[in-house]
């Protein structure tokens, strides 16, 4: 029953919670007990060393916050019984990417320059779940500042493990938020994306994962990597709990100047439309990663590992035969430009976002004696950043730099608007395709194992090559699991759309839900949850 | 012998008069509070925080711009991100205008105290934010806040001014216009207006610019002339000596009134200006536009004008009545309600009104004492239905009560009393008492007549008309 409970949908549980079948509080008593079977130590700053343990556990939090979800459940459960409404989320665990801000507890954006730092005030996002009744059970585990596509990078050690095979990563830069809800730790988590950020590691870890169209979700609380780039969007383990979360974090905020101020949808409302007329594409050039060869810069292309591209392709017959239209060969010539674009525009930005990390005010100072003030940053920011922010700063400052400035951001911020125009030309209803959404695979293979890529930085970034042009156009996307590779571990399909169009999306997502619940590979668990009671 | 001429530029920050700061709700002005006592998570650049502009600062760097006669006011400006660290700039970076400010060029017509008119040429006008204040003491650096976020336009002129007295003059000029205009209350005591000064000098009848100094911390427009003449002289005594005028920045110790040269503060770094992403494009419509502007009034050098146009006034007199909006405003509010000669009420205010208003410390639209009830004192003793005393003292008596003066002249009986009939007898019996002093004039002592005025003009409580009784004295002491 107690497992039962941490392995429902979210839109399940709060539907129960707000009848009375269950309590805010045993729910939660069902997400400590999981989280203890599941998580393994704690992660902390210390030197790491591998401990026989770790390679099967998940270690997706830095901080657990029971005391505070505790509060929270009582909350519901006294409204519950006067009569009130305890809101949408009414009792549903979730879990914060430690990138947000949440009042007296560490945010720490997974870096020893802010593990000291306990924020005096909450994200908006994480509040809007709060308000709406979410148990806030603790902060995941990411790639240091979000710099990363594995989770490898954080301070906060051991690293997060796939919980279909604990021995891989579990995506990053959010692998502390999908691997949480694959583990069934909590139904909800709150990530961000900001090439792929959410969506890989969905796609790794089998959850659906959804980045909004950039400003659909207010970033006020998001500690800053690309301004531009980045968005907070739901992890969850279907379609309608994502819609559910995002009916709650999405819509106008007077503390972000670029939240859209625009109505939010329902978007749980006629979520079972179907996709009968809807026109999905599919573009050869999502079905291969093309990059510039290191030693001699011409252009390389490989094909994504065959079984995603198989699931996909399955995808589509199933859309198919759901009612869709399959729009095949749809051109997207400059997705290769997506990853060098997106170094250059993203490093500035960071570089520029992490200059207040100079420990005058909050977070780490170096505490020794310094002779002058540029020691004091010196030796506060090079003990306090890992080596992803170091290579960021460094990156972000050359191609900012007034000597090379005009060849590379100017340049890249021009390509950005080329990428952009790829979905413009197939969205555009008095175009040649006329599509509604795209269809691709989100990862060009599946999760690697731990160790195995990180240190070859140009290889890590180009996993996110098929998620990353959604962030450049500020379009909406989402991952949905879509089967398994021959080793068990999830592919995810993605689907791509129109700006603001989260509902076409989610409709689309919810139509392959039912089309393939039938199917064998939906009964498989994850390794951390076979062989518990 | 080398004639030399002055090269000066200034540049001005001017803290705006908003409520709130340009990015968030704290309050703008906090000079008096307490360090780090007004700040928030964004002004103090916490993780995660985020800018959203102030609308009023966006509206009072246009009406500025539009007094200061901009070539152009941008339609659509942007927001830039200035990064150098310091620590007290908590962002590590300063959001500014780089490229596509709110406006560029104009100027400002400057008269100069030799009754000549200077125009000097304005650069740009751009909005910032600014930073925080570091104290250094007990060998700590001790930062404060507070200041942080407060919004600024700074305003740099072309190189058009030539001596120390043009620079005073044009912050003089400044300080009006943005009190005027209500932008900001320029206070440079209270670091509201702030100015640094770029100077050099050059062969006179020459247009090249040659090397400049910077001339910081100065905190008063005093302070700046002595600096700025104490930089000429001596960038002009180095070149004499055959030296070369190096690029210094110089810091103004006015215990001393020395200048002495700054350690540069700031690593000398590339700014990496781009895009603030985090906030929109200013877009500034037609309509926006006409709403903000609407509220542009009659600049002081133009009501100075009016005044000695349309009033008859002598330039001295206007420029003493147009030295602040309201003032102005009130003015002219009186000449209206008075309706007679506008020097009359010219001469009221520049004497005994002003002087009334600084030794009680209050603006002209503080006063009780407003323009209809001083047109009414005024137009009451040009009637002579009170003496000119009486009305001074009124002032005072209206300022203090805030009562109509015509119900004080009633009741407490202060009319002056002209009849003829009413005042011989006062005069009959001031004569009577005091025989000897009438005997001294009769002898010749003709200044004594002063002091039987004064004696008839208290025996009637000030109330009897000083001329009349001149008059009937006169007669009576010259008969026999």
């Amino acid at each position: 029953m107690k497992q039962s409970l941490s392995d429902m949908p979210a839109h399940v549980l709060a539907r129960a919670i707000r009848n009375g079948e269950y309590s805010a509080e045993e729910v939660l008593d069902a997400a400590i007990n999981r989280i203890r079977a599941v998580e393994g130590r704690q992660p902390s700053l210390e030197q790491y060393e591998l401990q026989p343990d770790d390679r099967d556990k998940v270690h997706a939090f830095i901080t657990l916050t029971e005391e505070r979800a505790r509060k929270q459940a009582q909350k519901v459960d006294r409204k519950v019984a006067e009569g009130k409404d305890p809101g949408k989320l009414a009792g549903v665990p979730f879990s914060v990417k430690d990138i947000f801000c949440v009042q007296d507890t560490p945010s720490t954006a997974a870096s020893r320059i802010l593990a000291n730092f306990s924020s005096p005030y909450t994200a908006t996002p994480v509040q809007r779940l709060e308000t709406a009744g979410g148990l806030n059970v603790g902060k995941v585990n990411l790639d240091e500042f979000t710099y990363g596509s594995s989770n490898e990078s954080s301070a906060f050690q051991p690293p997060v493990g796939n919980p279909w095979d604990p021995s891989r990563v579990p995506g990053g830069s959010s692998g502390g938020s999908a691997a949480s809800v694959a583990a069934g730790e909590c139904a909800l988590s709150l990530g961000t994306d900001t090439a792929g950020s959410i969506r890989q590691p969905a796609g790794f870890c089998g959850v659906v994962g959804m980045k909004p169209t950039y400003g659909r979700v207010s970033r006020y609380g998001l500690i800053a990597f690309a301004s531009s780039l980045d968005c907070p969007g739901p992890v969850a383990r279907d379609v309608t709990d994502a819609a559910l979360m995002l009916e709650v974090i999405a819509g106008a905020d007077r503390h972000d100047a670029t939240a859209a101020v625009l109505d939010v949808p329902e978007y749980t409302a006629g979520l079972e439309r179907g996709v009968k007329g809807k026109r999905i594409g599919l573009s050869d050039d999502y079905f291969m990663v093309k990059y510039p060869d290191p030693e001699t810069g011409e252009l390389v292309e490989q094909p994504i590992q065959p079984e995603i591209r198989e699931r996909v392709l399955h995808a589509a017959d199933r859309l198919a035969d759901a009612g869709a239209e399959i729009v095949e060969q749809i051109p997207m010539p400059h997705t290769h430009y997506g990853i060098p674009v997106y170094f250059v525009i993203s490093r500035v930005e960071a570089a520029s976002n992490l200059h207040r990390y100079d420990g005058v005010k909050y977070g780490y100072r170096h505490p020794g004696q310094v002779e002058e003030l540029a020691e004091l940053y010196r030796k506060s920011r090079g003990e306090g950043f890992g080596l992803q922010p170091k290579l960021r700063i460094l990156m972000g400052m050359y191609v900012s730099a007034a000597q090379y400035e005009k060849n590379y951001y100017q340049q890249a911020l021009r390509a950005r608007t080329l990428i952009r125009s790829d979905f413009d030309k197939i969205y555009d209803p008095e175009g040649e395709y006329r599509l509604d959404c795209l269809l691709t695979a989100t990862t060009p293979t599946t999760a690697f194992e731990i160790g195995q890529v990180y240190g070859d930085s140009v290889l890590m970034q180009y996993a996110d090559l098929l998620t990353v042009p959604a962030n450049h156009a500020g379009i909406p996307g989402i991952s949905v699991p879509a089967g398994f590779d021959s080793n068990g571990l999830p592919i995810g399909i993605q689907f791509l759309g129109h700006d603001f169009d989260e509902q076409t999306l989610l409709q689309t997502g919810r139509a392959f839900e039912l089309a393939t619940e039938n199917e064998d590979w939906r009964q498989v668990k994850p390794a951390v949850l076979r062989g518990l009671s | 012998m080398t004639e030399y001429e002055a090269v000066i530029g200034l540049e001005t920050h001017i803290q705006l008069n908003t409520n709130s700061k340009i990015f968030c709700s704290c309050k703008a002005d906090s000079w008096d509070d307490p360090p780090n006592t007004n700040i928030c998570p964004v002004c103090t650049g916490l993780p995660g925080v985020l800018p959203v502009l102030n609308r009023k600062v966006v509206e009072k760097a246009v009406l500025l711009a539009a007094a200061m006669h901009a070539e152009k006011i941008a339609p659509v400006s942007y927001m830039d991100r200035k990064n150098y660290f310091y620590p007290d700039l908590p962002k590590g970076y300063q959001i500014s205008q780089y490229d596509r400010s709110v406006a560029k060029g104009g100027y400002l017509d400057v008269p100069m105290p030799d009754g000549e008119m200077r125009r000097v040429g304005i650069h740009k006008l751009h909005i910032e934010e600014d930073a925080g204040k570091t104290v250094r003491q007990r060998d700590c650096r001790w930062i404060d806040f507070n200041r942080c976020g407060v919004p600024l336009i700074e305003m740099v002129t072309e190189p058009d001014l030539r001596s120390a007295d043009e620079a005073a003059q044009y912050l003089i000029r400044l300080r009006q216009l943005l009190r005027w205009i209500g932008v900001s209350e320029a206070d440079m005591e209270r670091g509201q207006l702030r100015c640094d000064g770029n100077v050099s000098i050059r062969e006179k009848g020459t247009a090249v610019l040659n090397t400049k100094t910077e001339i910081k911390n100065v905190n008063s427009i005093e302070n700046l002339r002595d600096a700025i003449a104490a930089e000429i002289e001596r960038q002009i005594r180095t070149v004499e000596a055959g030296e070369e005028v190096k690029p210094w920045t110089l810091d103004w110790d006015d215990n001393t009134s020395t200048l002495r040269k700054m350690r540069s503060k700031e690593t000398e770094a590339d700014y990496r200006y781009f895009r603030e992403p985090d906030l929109l494009p200013v877009v500034l419509d037609d309509s926006w536009r006409e709403e903000i502007l609407k509220d542009l009034p009659e600049l002081p050098l133009e009501r100075r004008q009016r005044f000695m146009d349309e009033y008859d006034l002598p330039q001295y007199d206007a420029e003493i009545l147009t030295e602040d909006r309201s003032r102005s405003e009130y003015y002219e509010k009186t000449v209206e309600a008075f309706g007679g000669d506008p020097k009359a009420v010219s001469n009221w205010m520049m004497n005994d009104v002003l002087r009334m208003m600084r030794e009680i410390g209050k603006g002209a639209d503080e006063l009780q004492l407003k323009p209809d009830f001083l047109a009414s004192i005024i137009k009451a003793v040009v009637d002579k239905k009170i003496t000119s005393n009486t009305g001074k003292k009124l002032l005072e008596k209206v300022e203090q009560s805030g009562r109509n003066p015509e119900e004080i002249i009633e009741e407490e009986g202060l009319a002056q009393v002209s009849d003829d009939s009413a005042l011989r007898p006062v005069v009959e019996t001031i004569l009577a008492a005091n025989p000897e002093q009438v005997d001294a004039y009769r002898n010749g002592k003709e200044t004594l007549i002063g002091w039987f005025v004064g004696q008839v003009m208290r025996e009637s409580r000030g109330k009897a008309n000083p001329q009349l009784v001149k008059q009937i004295l006169e007669e009576m002491l010259n008969s026999e």
